[in-house]
C-alpha cells in the first residue's frame, strides 16, 4: 500500500466516525419527532367530542314537575321517560329492538344533559328546543374516523343498522362535534365519551403543591447548611454521600417506603393527593437539593467576605447576600424537581391512586387520581376511545412540562449573574 | 383539630413577636439600658420558641397516635370478648370499630363492636383532649423560659441563629432519615418474608409464581405448605428478565448515546450543539408512562406485525420492543454524561496527538477515548442501573409471567413488573406474597446502590486524574 492509499483510507474512516456521531444525534431526534406525532395524531381529536343535534319536547305528562320548579326539585326530578320518548324520535324507528339499537347512539349522561337544560331554563313544559347531545363513545369514534366501518359485522362494535342510522344522521346534518368540555371537566368513568382528566388535574395539582410546599423549604435549608454552615467531618460527608445516593434510587422504592410508613403506620388515607404529595417530596428532595448546592457554589467568595467585611454576622452574609443570588438557580432547580415529580406514577400507583375515582378531589384528603396514572389507567383500558383519551392526556401531561422547563430556563437566563 | 392547632401556634407567635419587639424597645428607653441585639431579633426569639417545641411535638404525636390508639382498641376488643386469630382479623375488627365511631359502618353492630365503638370515642376524646392540655403547657413552659431571657438582656440575634443553624441542620438531617426509612421499612418485611422463605430458595429458585402463595397467615405455614411454597419464590427468573431488558436497552443506549456524546463534545460547532443538545435531552424529561404508552400500543403491535410478515411469533410484549424503548429513554443519561466526560480530558492529550500527525477520529479512538474510559464507564453503569429500576416502560410493555428466556421476541418480565403486579389492589398485608415485594424491593435498592456506588467512584477517580 502506497502512502497516499493510506492517507486516503485513514480519511475514509474519519469520514465514517463523524458520519456515526451524526447519524446517532438523528437518531435521537428522530425518535423525539416520532414519539410526539404519534401521540398528536392519536390524541388531538379527544378534544372534540361528537354530538347529535335533537329535538327535545318538554312533555307535562312525562314529568312530575311545573314550570318554575326550584332547583332541588328539578335535580330529584325523574327525566328518564322524556329522554326516552325523545330520543326514539330522532330517527324512525319501526319495531322495539331498532329503538333499542338507536338508544344506544346517545351517552349514558343523555338524561342529564336534558335536565341541565331545563335547570337553565325552568319555563320548558309544553316547549320544544334543540339540545346537541354527546353520542356515544363507537359514533364518537366512527365519526372521527378513528373506526374502520369496512369490517364484517359481528366484528364491529356498531351494527349495521346503528350505521344506518348514522348515515341519515349526516344527511340531515343532525351529528357534529363540538369542543370536549367534558374531557376537562368530568372525573373518570367507564365510559370513554364521559371520562375526563378534571379529577386527575386537581389530584395532580394538590400533588404538587404538597410537594412544592414540603420539599422546597427543606431542600433550600439543606443545601444553605452543607454549602455555608457544615464543617468539614464526618457526619457532612455522610450527608453528602447519602443524598447522591438518594437521588438515584429507583422511584418505586419510593412508593414501598411510602406503603410501608406512610400508610401501614403512620395511617394516612389511601389514594390521596396529600400522601403522593409526600412521597414526591422525599423523592424529590434530593433532586433539588443538587442544583440548589449548584447555584449557592456559584456565587463568588467575594461576595460573603464583603458582606463580613461591613460587620455582618455568618448568617446576615449568607441570608442577606448570597442566598437571594443564587435564588434564581435555586427556582429552576425546584422547577424541574417539581416538572419530574409530575410526570412520576410508578410510587402513585403503590401507593393506590390507581383507585377508579368518578368524583373531583375537592380537598388534598380525597381520593383522587393524578395525570400520569391516568395515562396508566386509560392505557389498560380496552375501549378504542380510550387510545384517544390517553394520548391527549398525554399531550396536556407534556404541555405543562414544556411550560415548566421553559419557566426555569427564563428565570435562570433571565435574572441568574454571570460572575466571570 | 391539628390545622386548628396549628393555626393557633402560629397566631400566637406572630403575635409575641410584636409584643418582643415593642416590650424590649420600652425596656430600652425607661430602663436606659443598651440592648445586645435590634429589637427584632428579640421578637424572633419569642416566635421560634413559641413555635418550634410545640409543633415539633404535635408532629410526634401525630406519628405514633394512629398505633398506639390500635393497639389500645384491639386489646380492648379483645377484653370485651371479641374473637380473632391473625392480626388481619384484628385489622378488619379496629377499621368496623373506626367505621362504626365514623357512623360509616352499615353492617351488624354487635354488644362487643358496640362497647369498643364508645370505647374508642373516648379514647379519641381523652387522646385529643391531652394533646391539646399538652401543647399549651409547652408553649406556656417555653415562652415564660424565653420571656424570662429576654428580660435579662441576651444576645438574641446569636440566640436566634444558633437555633436557625440548627434547624438548618435537622433539614440536611432528612436526607439521611430518608435513607433509614427507606431500609428499614425494606427490611422490615423482608425479614418477615426470609423467616418463611428460606433465603436461598429465594435467591436460587428458577420459578416465580408468587399467586400460588395463597396462605393468608405466613405464621401459620405447616410443612406440606411449605414445600409448595418453597419454589413459587424464586428470584432467577426475574433477574435474568431484568438484566435481559436492561441489556437490550444498553445495546441501544450505547452506541447511540455515546457516539451522540463524541459528536457534540468533538465535532459538533456551537450553533449545532446548542440546539440539538437540549432536543435530545427532552428525552429524560419526557415521563416514563409515555414511553410505556408508545412502546405497549405502537411499538409491540408494529413488532408483532413485521414479526407476522416475516413468519416469527413475536409476542405483543416482547422484550425487544420494551428494551428499544427503554433504550432511547437511557440515550441522553449515556449522551450528555459521556459528553461531560469528554469534555474534560485535556486538550494538551489531543493536541499531543495531533502533532504526530493523527486525524481526529484517530485522536478520539486512540487518545480521548482510552483516557476518559473511566468516565464513560462510569457512566454506562449509572445508565444500568436506570435501567434495572425502570417501572412504568416494563410495567406496560414487558410481560407479566416470568419464564427463563433469550429469545428477545417473547414476553418476560422483571422486579420492577413483580413490585408493583403484587402491590396494585387490595393487599394482605402478613401474606409471604406482599413481603415478597419487599423482598424484591430491598434485591433493586441494593443493587442500584452497588451500581452506583461503583460509577460515582470511577467518575469521581477519573476527575481527580485531570484536575
Amino acid at each position: 500500500m502506497t502512502k497516499e492509499e493510506r492517507l486516503k483510507k485513514r480519511h475514509q474512516a474519519e469520514k465514517r466516525f463523524r458520519f456515526y456521531g451524526l447519524t446517532s444525534i438523528f437518531v435521537a431526534l428522530l425518535f423525539v419527532v416520532i414519539l410526539v406525532q404519534n401521540i398528536f395524531s392519536k390524541g388531538s381529536s379527544a378534544f372534540k367530542k361528537t354530538v347529535i343535534t335533537t329535538e327535545i319536547f318538554f312533555d307535562q305528562e312525562l314529568l312530575e314537575i311545573q314550570n318554575g320548579a326550584s332547583e332541588e326539585d328539578i335535580m330529584e326530578a325523574d327525566f328518564y321517560d322524556l329522554m326516552i320518548e325523545n330520543l326514539i324520535k330522532a330517527y324512525p324507528a319501526k319495531d322495539r329492538d331498532e329503538e333499542d339499537e338507536l338508544l344506544r347512539l346517545f351517552s349514558g349522561d343523555a338524561e342529564i344533559e336534558i335536565k341541565k337544560a331545563f335547570l337553565k331554563d325552568n319555563n320548558l313544559i309544553g316547549k320544544t328546543i334543540t339540545l346537541d347531545l354527546t353520542a356515544s363513545d363507537d359514533i364518537d369514534q366512527l365519526h372521527k374516523g378513528n373506526y374502520p366501518r369496512d369490517l364484517p359485522e359481528e366484528r364491529r362494535r356498531i351494527s349495521d343498522f346503528q350505521l344506518v342510522i348514522y348515515d341519515y344522521f349526516v344527511e340531515n346534518k343532525k351529528i357534529s362535534k363540538n369542543f370536549n368540555n367534558y374531557f376537562f371537566n368530568n372525573g373518570d368513568s367507564r365510559d370513554p365519551e364521559l371520562a375526563g382528566i378534571g379529577g386527575a388535574l386537581v389530584g395532580s395539582f394538590y400533588s404538587i403543591l404538597i410537594c412544592l410546599l414540603l420539599a422546597f423549604p427543606v431542600a433550600v435549608l439543606a443545601s444553605i447548611y452543607l454549602e455555608e454552615f457544615a464543617p468539614k467531618n464526618k457526619i457532612t460527608d455522610f450527608i453528602e454521600i447519602n443524598i447522591n445516593n438518594l437521588a438515584a434510587v429507583p422511584s418505586i422504592v419510593y412508593g414501598l417506603l411510602a406503603l410501608q410508613i406512610l400508610l401501614a403506620t403512620i395511617q394516612l388515607p389511601r389514594s390521596t393527593p396529600l400522601v403522593a404529595g409526600i412521597t414526591l417530596a422525599l423523592m424529590t428532595l434530593p433532586r433539588i437539593i443538587i442544583p440548589c448546592r449548584a447555584s449557592l457554589k456559584a456565587v463568588p467568595p467575594s461576595i460573603r467576605e464583603g458582606a463580613l467585611a461591613v460587620g455582618a454576622s455568618k448568617f446576615q452574609s449568607v441570608f442577606h447576600h448570597v442566598v437571594p443570588l443564587a435564588l434564581p438557580g435555586t427556582l429552576s432547580g425546584t422547577i424541574i424537581g417539581l416538572a419530574q415529580a409530575l410526570g412520576e406514577t410508578a410510587p402513585l400507583i403503590l401507593i393506590g391512586m390507581v383507585a377508579f375515582v368518578v368524583d373531583i378531589p375537592s380537598s388534598p384528603v380525597d381520593p383522587s387520581s393524578s395525570l400520569p396514572v391516568q395515562v396508566y389507567l386509560w392505557s389498560e383500558s380496552a375501549e378504542r376511545g380510550f387510545v384517544e383519551k390517553t394520548s391527549a392526556t398525554i399531550m396536556m401531561l407534556l404541555t405543562f412540562l414544556i411550560i415548566m422547563n421553559f419557566v426555569a430556563v427564563y428565570l435562570r437566563q433571565k435574572f441568574e449573574k454571570r460572575w466571570n | 383539630m391539628n390545622i386548628v392547632l396549628i393555626f393557633l401556634i402560629s397566631i400566637f407567635s406572630i403575635s409575641l413577636f410584636f409584643y418582643g419587639k415593642s416590650k424590649t424597645k420600652t425596656i430600652s428607653i425607661k430602663d436606659n439600658i443598651k440592648l445586645n441585639a435590634l429589637p427584632k431579633f428579640y421578637g424572633y426569639y419569642l416566635v421560634l420558641w413559641c413555635s418550634i417545641p410545640a409543633l415539633v411535638f404535635l408532629l410526634v404525636w401525630s406519628l405514633f397516635e394512629p398505633t398506639i390508639i390500635k393497639s389500645i382498641i384491639i386489646e380492648t376488643a379483645a377484653n370485651q370478648g371479641a374473637v380473632f386469630n391473625d392480626k388481619n382479623e384484628a385489622n378488619l375488627i379496629y377499621e368496623k370499630i373506626k367505621a362504626i365511631h365514623l357512623g360509616t359502618y352499615f353492617g351488624d353492630i354487635d354488644s362487643i363492636l358496640k362497647e369498643s365503638a364508645l370505647a374508642y370515642a373516648k379514647f379519641i376524646n381523652l387522646f385529643t383532649n391531652s394533646k391539646v392540655v399538652l401543647i399549651f403547657g409547652i408553649i406556656i413552659a417555653s415562652v415564660v423560659y424565653s420571656l424570662k431571657k429576654i428580660r435579662n438582656n441576651n444576645k438574641a440575634r446569636d440566640d436566634v441563629e444558633v437555633i436557625l443553624k440548627g434547624l438548618l441542620f435537622v433539614s440536611s438531617l432528612i436526607a439521611i432519615l430518608t435513607t433509614l426509612g427507606i431500609i428499614f421499612s425494606l427490611l422490615f418485611e423482608s425479614i418477615k418474608f426470609f423467616s418463611v422463605i428460606n433465603i436461598f430458595d429465594y435467591l436460587f429458585g428458577t420459578n416465580w409464581s408468587p399467586q400460588r402463595a395463597f396462605v393468608r397467615d405466613a405464621s401459620s405455614i405447616t410443612a406440606a405448605e411449605y414445600e409448595e411454597l418453597k419454589d413459587a419464590f424464586g428470584f432467577i427468573p426475574l433477574i435474568a428478565g431484568t438484566s435481559f431488558i436492561a441489556f437490550i436497552a444498553m445495546l441501544v443506549a450505547v452506541p447511540v448515546g455515546l457516539f451522540s456524546g463524541i459528536y457534540m463534545a468533538e465535532y459538533a460547532s456551537t450553533k449545532v450543539r446548542r440546539v440539538s443538545k437540549p432536543i435530545i435531552e427532552i428525552l429524560a424529561g419526557i415521563p416514563t408512562v409515555v414511553y410505556g404508552f408508545f412502546a405497549a400500543l405502537t411499538v409491540g403491535p408494529f413488532f408483532r406485525q413485521v414479526g407476522e410478515n416475516l413468519g416469527l411469533t413475536v409476542s405483543s410484549e416482547s422484550a425487544l420492543a420494551a428494551g428499544l424503548i427503554m433504550g432511547i429513554m437511557i440515550i441522553p443519561y449515556v449522551s450528555s454524561l459521556s459528553d461531560d466526560v469528554i469534555n474534560s480530558v485535556p486538550q494538551s492529550l489531543r493536541d499531543g496527538s495531533y502533532a504526530v500527525g493523527a486525524t481526529k477520529s484517530e485522536t478520539i479512538k486512540q487518545v480521548v477515548i482510552p483516557a476518559a474510559l473511566p468516565g464513560i464507564i462510569g457512566s454506562v453503569l449509572l445508565a444500568v442501573s436506570r435501567a434495572i429500576g425502570e417501572t412504568m416502560i416494563v410495567v406496560m410493555a414487558a410481560g407479566l409471567a416470568a419464564n427463563l428466556t433469550i429469545n428477545p421476541l417473547e414476553s418476560t418480565t422483571t422486579i420492577t413488573t413483580q413490585i408493583v403486579m403484587i402491590l396494585v389492589g387490595d393487599q394482605e398485608f402478613d401474606s409471604p406474597k406482599t413481603q415478597s415485594a419487599f423482598a424484591l424491593g430491598l434485591t433493586l435498592f441494593i443493587a442500584t446502590l452497588v451500581l452506583n456506588y461503583i460509577a460515582q467512584r470511577a467518575v469521581k477517580k477519573y476527575r481527580e486524574k485531570y484536575d
